[in-house]
């Protein structure tokens, strides 16, 4: 039962995912292109509001459902990680049309074609994984 | 208009960008924090790849919460199909449309181009490779950032994270070099 929250977030986030339309390489080609404000208002208005709210749960101190503070954990410093990895999924992310939330809303749409992009994702994190260590971070 | 017409339609940027930040907040209210990729890593592991690479032996149980949303984001999407769909195409702008006819990717039939999607593209090995390729860049890019646009681009950068900001501009730099210079080539 504690897991049935966390299934009904997932719910409402793939139903976002589908009607903001940003599961669709269409949208994601249409961002890249700069041709409509589309994609650049949805992240920009959840950033937005992402910051007013991570800003009031510091100033007020606030705590989670079960009375733990609210933490949050500064990512590690680095550069070469950030550019590379980052560069790298936006290769993906442009050629696919997908990050890996919108793959699994496409499989659940019935694009089932986005299966195979999804295992390859798991294999491609599995690549990192066996490859850390011979990167610059 | 009733109300199941109008959630019916696609929403507009500022609903859809607003309640993706609700839900990046409602994770930290339930003690977790929003972050997609993580689930890529957590199957590696939970698939027992920590027997052989030291990077997914840890305690993967901890991400079984993830794991549930990744389940609920694949029911939504079969929801938003089924039952919140006024079966339009999506309406992307006239420009786009014209660039990617050049490619010979027709105007939007639905939510994706058929000549990436269908089974019958699945099946030639340019069209399996660019799925194939596509998702595993996006694997392996990543991690090695340490989170995808959940992660980093809404979470990050709404904590105000310099990490995050620069891995927003790879992904936007991957993804416009791969648009201008990758996919003229391939497509």
């Amino acid at each position: 039962m504690r897991f049935l929250k966390f299934l009904i977030v997932g719910i409402i986030f793939g139903i976002i995912m589908a009607k903001s339309e940003a599961f669709s390489w269409f949208r994601i080609q249409e961002m890249f292109r700069f041709q409509s404000f589309h994609m650049f208002g949805i992240m920009g208005t959840a950033v937005m509001v992402g910051m007013l709210g991570v800003f009031l749960i510091k100033k007020y101190n606030m705590r989670d459902f079960s009375g733990n503070p609210i933490t949050f954990y500064p990512k590690e410093k680095a550069f070469v990680r950030y550019i590379g990895g980052g560069t790298i999924f936006g290769l993906g992310w442009g050629l696919s049309g997908a990050c890996p939330g919108p793959m699994v809303v496409n499989i659940g749409y019935g694009y089932l074609s986005m299966i195979v992009v999804f295992l390859f994702a798991i294999i491609g994190t599995y690549f990192y994984g066996i490859i850390k260590d011979k990167l610059p971070h | 208009m009733r109300i199941i017409e109008i959630i019916q339609q696609p929403w507009p940027w500022y609903v859809s960008g607003f309640l993706i930040a609700v839900t990046m907040l409602t994770l930290l209210y339930f003690g977790q924090s929003f972050g997609f990729s993580s689930n890529l890593r957590t199957i590696c592991a939970a698939a027992g790849g920590g027997k052989f690479v030291k990077f997914f032996d840890y305690d993967w149980k901890k991400q079984l919460w993830n794991l549930v949303f990744l389940l609920g984001a694949t029911i939504g999407g079969f929801i938003a199909a089924n039952y919140l769909s006024n079966g339009e195409p999506v309406l992307i702008s006239q420009e786009t449309i014209n660039e990617l006819s050049e490619f010979d990717i027709a105007a939007p039939q639905g939510a994706q181009p058929m000549e990436l999607f269908s089974w019958s593209a699945v099946f030639t090995l340019k069209g399996f490779l660019i799925l194939a390729v596509g998702g595993f860049l996006v694997g392996f890019g990543s991690r090695w950032a340490g989170g995808c646009t959940s992660g980093h681009a809404i979470s990050g950068l709404s904590d105000l994270q310099w990490p995050s900001l620069i891995a927003a501009i790879g992904f936007f730099g991957g993804g416009i070099i791969m648009t201008y210079f990758i996919l003229p080539l391939i497509l």
